[in-house]
């Protein structure tokens, strides 16, 4: 059965007291200063359409896809309300009712989330391909001859933000099964999506440092999608699919850990036993896997990281927190932590540092005006701090942030915290 | 005004049917965001034309249900209206719009080393017009009162549409009826205020943050009384009980004891020397009444810490069941112990949760329900409890709201409580003041 409000456990919605706590923390209420832009304001039209007062409107799905899905509430609100939960089913409800979809919304949705997040292989072949444009000059050819324009509206909005498409992926760069010399544990890596289109070499850098710690390190070639995407824009059955091939391939007993390296996925991937829990052959096993689910930092942090010998000289890093890592998976201190542990390196804190960044999954291709505010936002704060390098663990974050550094003409330089420490560890030798 | 501002479709006014009063909502028609003071009266004199009600409200915090919108009325939302307009450093003043942030505002004093001690526990997002309105207190009632004190200024909107001016920034003002002091705390209901003068203070240059844990509430309650027999009035002296205690510890996690009855937060402020010595001297006392453990701040995050965990105590409590019903009456200082203990006794004999809050140093008392509004049964029994609740802060000589205000929520008491004579005086002033009956209608009294 598909989940909808009203089949909800009613004390979820009945939870927000609608005290106004998270007013403050809410991007959408801060830029607007309207109610029903606010975390309380949505949960109240999601409870008027739980009691009949409010039809599932076209306006109540666009106020549902206005949300970043930040969670930057669930951070703020004392009365522990589940609203990723809430906006997921809202979300899942307006999709399955057929709100706002036009043709070319449907298509792509076809394309990207039923189709290429469906189909690791296909979509490892449709990220070469882009690569192949990328390299081949035709992107820049394509741009300066103007036949750009000649694309839909749509994608001609979208093409110059698509990101350069790594010449590796990860199973190019790491071996099946890596082992350490002197082993400690025994965890698996997640590869990732987009992560292992674009940022590939993160990958490894996670498992040198893994490595450097007594991890053998486990990492199928093939990966699924973790189905974050799918459970986020209202696609329920899919997320509930690709969390089972997921477990199918990663059986929690055989791991000291599964490892993610991606804020967004993190989050998504250790709440798997709330998602099966229907699923009387897969709901114990989730429960169990969501135990075994680390942040890379959260791994590195908990069992004593080793402190790199060299460092990479004078390196002042400020740091940005993933909202699904810092307000979903509620890991703040290890990355900055991890970060201090490198010689030389000077931490110095981003103010509103736990501000979204307008990435937000696909937020930025939905709901460009507003994504394109939060980015300016956070790129004048990243300025102002006068440092070197922006360290930051989300590949959405790491593509928005450094799309919105190169628009401002900084020469910043984007790396995530695992990558600082992997070079650190490469000069020891 | 822009149409854009001017709200009308369910999915606009749905979330604007309430506040942060549990089980208390309204129908909304429209909802009007003016941007300036002028546009504040224009909505007045068109209300006035068509013979409209209007609910002013802010940022749709308050606890007593003074923003709930009544039937056929305009909600008129002040939050745009959100500048802090001066702090003047020579006169020790700043002022501001109706819809600035009350944490702002410290926080715009604070670059002047100035402060502005009111703090509601919604501070973060409570906007200042809705803190005059409802005369909000706070956690440093004890030594630096509530918002009354420090209004020195008001711009109002009168129910004709009439903009006019109450106060100055002089200390010293005889000039003819005071005015200002009649709207604040008047729930929307004689006006709209607009603009506000406020007086800060010179920011205390040094703070001392305190927690300490007993076995007994009766302990923590002495330890007040003892602070204050020795000549001290810290700025804060807030409790917690056990239930309190373990919702606040689930939300901010900062390592609160579970085990014991009651914890009582102090800090003092201003000279160094002096906060020095305050605090040593509260120590000893705490621990002669003894409290288990005694924990000082060791940083001014870790005090903000302890602060906020305080603050949040109010909405932590809602984790334990579905509807969380707050109340505020307060007390002599001296008869907090008794009134205490009273709220253990009725949530027993009727057989209910509570978990309990407040201000120690000023007698307010936050007795909080947690129940389910879906269950009637239940629903009654708290009602029960309540009655006994107000009849015997009465009968001790305290009031039935502190700092949140009468509302809907309290109005079925007030006339019990100020009497007569009194009550009738306040339904005169608002039949003469606004005949019509347009502005918050049914707040208060019928």
């Amino acid at each position: 059965m598909k989940p909808s409000l009203k089949l909800l456990d009613y004390s979820i919605l009945q939870q927000c007291m609608h005290c106004g706590m998270c007013l403050p923390a809410c991007p959408t209420y801060d830029a607007t200063k309207k109610e029903r832009h606010s975390p309380r304001g949505r949960i109240s039209l999601m409870r008027a359409v739980a009691d009949d007062e409010l039809k599932l409107t076209a306006a109540f799905a666009d106020e549902m896809s206005y949300c970043l899905g930040c969670l930057a509430c669930q951070t703020a609100c004392p009365a522990g309300v589940d609203y990723s939960n809430l906006l997921e089913t809202a979300r899942t409800e307006a999709q399955s009712a057929g709100l706002n979809q036009t043709f070319t919304s449907r298509f792509w949705r076809a394309v990207t989330i039923r189709g290429l997040f469906m189909r690791p292989r296909l979509l490892r072949f449709a990220g070469r391909l882009l690569w192949l444009y990328q390299r081949l000059g035709l992107q820049t050819a394509f741009r300066k001859i103007g036949l750009s324009k000649l694309l839909p509206k749509d994608l001609r909005r979208l093409e110059p933000q698509c990101p350069t498409i790594a010449t590796k992926f990860s199973p190019q760069l790491i071996r099946p099964l890596e082992t350490p010399s002197k082993k400690t544990y025994r965890v698996a890596l997640l590869t990732g999506c987009v992560q292992d289109l674009v940022f590939a070499e993160i990958n490894r850098d996670t498992a040198d440092v893994l490595l450097a710690n007594g991890c053998e390190v486990h990492t199928p070639p093939v990966q699924p999608c973790c189905g974050s995407l799918h459970a986020h824009n209202g696609e329920a059955d899919a997320a509930k699919t690709l969390a089972k091939r997921m477990i199918d391939l990663f059986p929690p007993s055989q791991f000291d850990a599964i490892i993610t390296n991606a804020g967004g996925c993190g989050n998504h991937l250790r709440h798997y036993g709330a998602l099966l829990a229907d699923d009387h052959k897969y709901g114990p096993l989730a429960k169990f896997w969501d135990s075994k689910l680390r942040d890379i930092h959260e791994w590195m942090m908990e069992h004593g990281c080793r402190a790199p010998q060299a460092g990479l000289g004078d390196l002042t890093v400020t740091y940005h927190d993933s909202c699904h890592l810092t307000h979903g998976q509620k890991v703040t201190k290890q990355p900055r932590d991890l970060l201090r542990l490198i010689p030389g390196l000077k931490l110095v804190e981003l103010p509103e540092a736990n501000w979204c960044c307008g990435s937000a999954g696909i937020y930025n291709l939905t709901q460009p005006e507003q994504s394109e505010q939060l980015l300016v936002r956070k790129v004048g704060h990243v300025l102002a701090t006068g440092a070197s390098v922006l360290a930051t663990a989300n590949p959405g974050c790491h593509l928005q942030i450094a799309r919105g550094l190169r628009q401002a003409g900084s020469p910043i330089t984007l790396l995530q915290p695992v990558t600082l420490l992997a070079r650190a560890y490469r000069a020891e030798r | 005004m822009g149409a854009k501002q001017v709200l009308t479709s369910p999915e606009d006014t749905i979330p604007y049917g309430f506040d942060g009063t549990a089980a208390l909502k309204g129908p909304v028609g429209v909802v009007v965001l003016p941007g300036s003071t002028e546009e504040v009266a224009a909505v007045v004199k068109l209300a006035n034309e068509q013979n409209i009600a209007i609910v002013t409200r802010g940022s749709g915090t308050g606890l007593s249900g003074g923003s709930i919108p009544s039937a056929g009325c305009i909600v008129l939302c002040l939050t745009r209206l959100d500048k802090i307009l001066s702090v003047d450093a020579a006169n020790l003043t700043v002022r501001a719009q109706c819809g600035a942030i009350t944490a702002a505002i410290d926080a715009a004093a604070n670059r002047h080393r100035l402060f502005y001690p009111p703090d509601p526990g919604s501070m973060k997002i409570s906007t200042i017009g809705g803190n005059v309105a409802e005369n909000s207190g706070g956690l440093r009632g004890l030594k630096y009162g509530v918002t009354r004190d420090y209004v020195m200024g008001l711009e109002v909107v009168l129910p004709d549409g009439r903009i006019a001016h109450f106060g100055n920034a002089c200390v010293k003002d005889v000039a003819g009826y005071s005015m200002k002091d009649l709207f604040i705390g008047s729930e929307g209901t004689l006006g709209i205020i607009t603009e506000i003068l406020l007086k800060v203070l010179p920011r205390p240059a040094a703070r001392r943050t305190m927690l300490a844990s007993y076995d007994r509430m009766e302990d923590a309650a002495q330890t007040v009384s003892d602070i204050i027999a020795a000549k001290i009035i810290p700025c804060t002296l807030e409790f917690l009980d056990r239930m309190t205690i373990g919702c606040v510890e689930d939300y901010a996690k900062i390592g609160l004891p579970r085990d014991c009855e009651a914890l009582l937060l102090m800090e003092t402020d201003g000279h160094p020397a002096a906060v020095a010595d305050e605090a040593e001297q509260m120590l000893t006392l705490a621990r002669a009444r003894g409290a288990r453990d005694v924990r000082v701040a060791r940083d001014d995050a870790e005090a903000l810490q302890l602060a906020s965990a305080r603050r949040s105590a109010f909405s932590a409590l809602a984790r334990v069941r579905p509807t969380t019903i707050l109340e505020d009456v307060t007390v002599p200082r001296d008869k907090l112990a008794e009134m205490v203990a009273f709220i253990a006794d009725a949530a027993k004999k009727h057989n209910l949760l509570v978990g309990t809050f407040g201000h120690m140093g000023d007698g307010n008392l936050h007795p909080t329900f947690l129940t389910d509004e879906r269950d009637t049964e239940e629903m009654a029994r708290v009602h029960e409890a309540l009655e006994d609740i107000v009849t015997k802060t009465l009968a001790l000589g305290g009031t039935i709201t502190g700092e949140h205000g009468v509302g809907l929520a309290k109005k079925a008491w007030l006339r019990r409580q100020v009497g007569e004579n009194s009550h009738d005086l306040m339904r005169e002033i608002k039949r003469a003041w606004d005949p019509r009956n347009l502005l918050n209608p049914g707040k208060i009294f019928d």
